[in-house]
């Protein structure tokens, strides 16, 4: 099945992980996040889990939000040992200090260690976890809905600040927790902070990222791999009723740009090489440009999503590099026209469900 | 006397306006409650006002009132914790406190959360510990209304010292990193009634060491929680008499505990209205408790007493004759009138004797401003509350979001100076140092 809204080359969209083991400061953080604003980049992400040693990841993302004004901002927030109405309300905060630059990276804590840190549930197969992770981000987009844009009113003659039919309970039953609701926190700026499932972990993150992500991220060694697996993301989204225009897809490479400019290691046509950690591309910036070119140009992905080996030296060869040279072959933007993430992204304000409920009578 | 004892010190902290109906949003002036330039504007004030901090307060559940969503007063906030990170960026030395559910949350993970602000903000992060554990609230989370009232501040206890041990965790010294020794960190394990964990903490030891806490909550085993466990206390007696029956009960239970009297701040929330003359500030401090108690408002307000529906009433008309039934469930997520048959009969007696309709009793009877009258007489009020040993300082309420606080830090805040009772500039770079709190002990 071919999809229209999902054919044919949109603008290339470039993410990087600003990730800095030892860093319990926010000064490397802003200058990581201002360089990559500085490189017209969509978004930063910080990653987090409770068992890595670093700092709260949404909470450093807070932090440089109003050191920054244009890049998107997205922190890792497990959905396992978290209460999710905790959750949707940080991540919405998040969306309100940032003017509308939010996203989150959903995953889960599949140890038994991090289990240990809770006491509260034994640890469990990560399909398990993914399952309930999909819950999360239903329940967190059912949460941001729950105030309509307009609720608030002010109306001085009746004495009300809201009206309260535009407030929602939304009485979400899961497997393992339920959520009446509305929220505490108003509709964030956006609407739905934009939502990122690494599509590459399971079955079941696949899933996720099918019915919830406005990105997924996926892990491909060429871009016929990388191809393949979008193709069947936006299948299997528009099979569900979604507008698979309304998916990016990112492909996550971890890289190395270490080795000045001589050429990508051989043997591997120039592509990323597999590692435990995913394909790593190991080179020059010039060449990870000519990479990212080419794999646009074969329409195999909506972007990429990069991750230093090295923090800072990867970031700024990177940016300096290999964005500055996209940018000047007329392949990455210069500036940023809009102001959200959503907009970066090319990505619709979510119509609020429970608005077009009240609008029928039935 | 050999020497002069220096002036006792008065500690400040700004409430952001809050969801009730002391917060006046039918007012011109008044912006949002939820954009990040609301909370800037208030937090750099406070800042230039050199106060201790700036405090958010919480709510998980909105309000309701006869089974729908309560619609009078503001209503939505944003996520406290949050916002104090992102307000850090955009002050240097101003504490930053939020009021976070003991009840709602894994010590774990708050105990990360608070330790990652004091060190986004260098030392700035305060948790105001609040009990709530009713069913209601308990809706929204995975373990429903699973606490008994009567646990609630053994919980909040054990939480507190367990936040505490967690933070102890690492060493106080390790390898050299890029910005200084950080530690190492070291097994943990806690066993107790509420909670059973194990494990490594992921975030070296705060710079402040711990996180100041403070305690809001006036019921016995609140106050005995306090002295046991807090650094403040946020309290809601704002009375010269009160303020002094409640400081000496608290800062008597510490001896118990080996603190020194000092080792805790009682800070009252108070509200304030200022004038060039004593008669200006009562006409406004009118004006405010007009624009505070809408007609709606005033039948809301007899409703929350009375426990029934009483939308048939007239506000500018008499009170009602029936009683008030003390088992409602009208009113959900908000403090219970304590005994409401006295307080309604209170309110007859007022109303009867002073010919009030319903609306002008409930002015009268409700939102009564703290401190109302010129700079100077409003800075001499202060001093004596807390040279008498009735406050510590206050958390002052501002009616109006965002600039609620403008005025008080322009025209107050120098007179207090000029008594030698508050600060002419911060001192030490920590919330702990603005408090004039000791250095947490470390255990372990
Ligand atoms: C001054 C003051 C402020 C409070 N602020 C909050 C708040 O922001 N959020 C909350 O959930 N509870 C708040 N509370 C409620 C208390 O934390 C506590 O749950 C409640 O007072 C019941 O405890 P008690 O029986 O010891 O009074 C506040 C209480 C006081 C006295």
């Amino acid at each position: 099945m071919t999809t229209p809204a999902a054919t044919g080359r949109g603008p290339l969209h470039l993410a990087a992980a600003i990730d800095q083991p030892g860093a319990y400061d926010a000064a490397p953080y802003t200058e990581s996040a201002r360089l990559a604003e500085h490189g017209a980049l969509d978004f930063v992400t910080l990653g987090d889990s409770f068992a890595r040693q670093g700092l709260d990841a949404l909470a450093v993302l807070a932090r440089i939000a109003p050191a920054t004004g244009r890049v998107g901002l997205v922190p890792t927030v497990t959905t396992t040992h978290t209460e999710p109405f905790h959750v949707q309300a940080a991540v919405a905060t998040l969306d309100w200090v940032s003017h509308g630059r939010a996203g989150w990276a959903v995953e889960v804590s599949a140890t038994e260690a991090e289990a240990k840190l809770f006491g509260r549930r034994r640890a469990a197969p990560r399909e398990a976890l993914w399952r309930e992770a999909g819950e999360v981000a239903e329940v967190a987009r059912r949460l941001w809905d729950s105030w309509e844009d307009d609720a608030e009113i002010r109306d001085v003659a009746t004495g009300r600040f809201i009206d309260r039919d535009k407030l929602h309970y939304v009485d979400f039953e899961g497997r393992s927790f339920s959520v009446r609701g509305p929220s505490i926190v108003p509709r964030p700026p956006q609407g739905h902070p934009v939502v990122v499932v690494d599509a590459t972990t399971g079955g079941h993150a696949r899933e996720t990222a099918v019915r919830h992500a406005d990105v997924a991220l996926v892990r491909a060694a060429s871009p016929a791999q990388a191809g393949a697996a979008r193709a069947d993301l936006h299948r299997r989204a528009a099979e569900l009723g979604r507008d698979p225009g309304q998916l990016r897809v990112l492909a996550a490479l971890v890289v190395d740009l270490g080795g000045g400019e001589q050429a990508a290691r051989p043997g591997h046509g120039g592509g990323p090489l597999p590692t435990a950690e995913g394909p790593l591309y190991r080179g020059g910036p010039v060449d990870l440009a000519d990479l990212i070119a080419g794999w646009h140009a074969a329409d195999a992905v909506d972007g990429f999503h990069l991750t230093p080996v090295e923090p800072r030296r990867d970031l700024e060869r990177l940016v300096n590099g290999t964005v500055s040279l996209l940018q000047h072959r007329g392949l990455f933007r210069t500036f940023y026209p809009g102001a959200t993430l959503r907009e970066h992204l090319g990505l619709a304000r979510p119509a609020n469900r429970y608005a077009a409920l009240a609008g029928d009578p039935t | 006397m050999t020497h002069r004892p220096r002036t006792k010190q008065i500690h400040l902290a700004a409430h952001f306006p809050g969801v009730n109906n002391t917060t006046v949003w039918a007012d011109p002036r008044s912006r949002s409650q939820i954009d990040f330039s609301s909370f800037e504007h208030l937090a750099r004030t406070a800042e230039r006002g050199l106060f201790d901090f700036f405090f958010l307060a919480e709510g998980l559940r909105l309000r309701e009132h006869k089974g729908r969503i309560h619609d009078l007063d503001v209503v939505g906030r944003p996520e406290s914790l949050t916002v104090l990170s992102a307000l850090a960026a955009v002050t240097d030395r101003l504490g930053l406190a939020a009021t976070v559910n003991a009840t709602f949350n894994e010590p774990y993970e708050l105990a990360r959360r608070l330790a990652s602000l004091d060190h986004l903000s260098g030392g700035r992060a305060a948790w105001n510990v609040v009990t709530s554990s009713d069913a209601f609230t308990g809706e929204n989370f995975r373990r429903g209304g699973f606490l008994d009232r009567a646990d609630r501040y053994t919980r909040a206890a054990e939480f507190v010292a367990t936040a505490r041990e967690l933070w102890d965790s690492w060493t106080p010294d390790g390898p050299d990193g890029p910005d200084g020794s950080v530690g190492e960190p070291r097994p943990f394990a806690h066993h107790g009634q509420h909670f059973d964990i194990a494990g490594e903490f992921g975030v070296p030891r705060p710079p402040q060491g711990h996180p100041v806490v403070i305690q809001a909550g006036d019921s016995p085993e609140g106050r005995e929680f306090a002295a046991s466990a807090a650094d403040v206390v946020f309290t809601r007696h704002g009375t010269l008499e009160a303020g002094r029956a409640f400081y000496a009960d608290v800062k008597g239970r510490l001896a118990a505990y080996g603190r020194e009297p000092d080792d805790l701040k009682i800070m009252p929330g108070v509200t304030f209205v200022l004038g060039d003359t004593a008669a200006e500030a009562q006409e406004r401090a009118i004006e405010i408790r007009r624009q505070q108690v809408s007609p709606q408002n005033a039948i809301l307000a007899l409703e929350q007493v009375w426990g029934v529906d009483l939308s048939a009433y007239d506000p500018d008309g008499p009170l009602p004759d029936i009683d008030p039934d003390p088992d409602s469930t009208l009113v959900q997520g908000r403090v219970k009138v304590g005994d409401p048959r006295a307080v309604a009969e209170q309110w007859r007696a007022l109303s009867r004797a002073k010919g009030l309709s319903i609306h002008q009793t409930v002015i009268e009877t409700t939102s009564r401003q703290s401190f109302i009258g010129t700079p100077a007489a409003v800075a001499e009020q202060f001093d004596e509350f807390v040279r008498t040993d009735a406050a510590d300082g206050f958390i002052l309420v501002p009616h109006l979001t965002p600039g609620g606080l403008d005025e008080f830090v322009e025209r107050v805040v120098p007179l207090l100076q000029e008594r030698g009772a508050f600060r002419t500039e911060y001192e030490g770079a920590t919330l702990r140092s603005h408090l004039g709190l000791p250095e947490p002990v470390r255990k372990g």
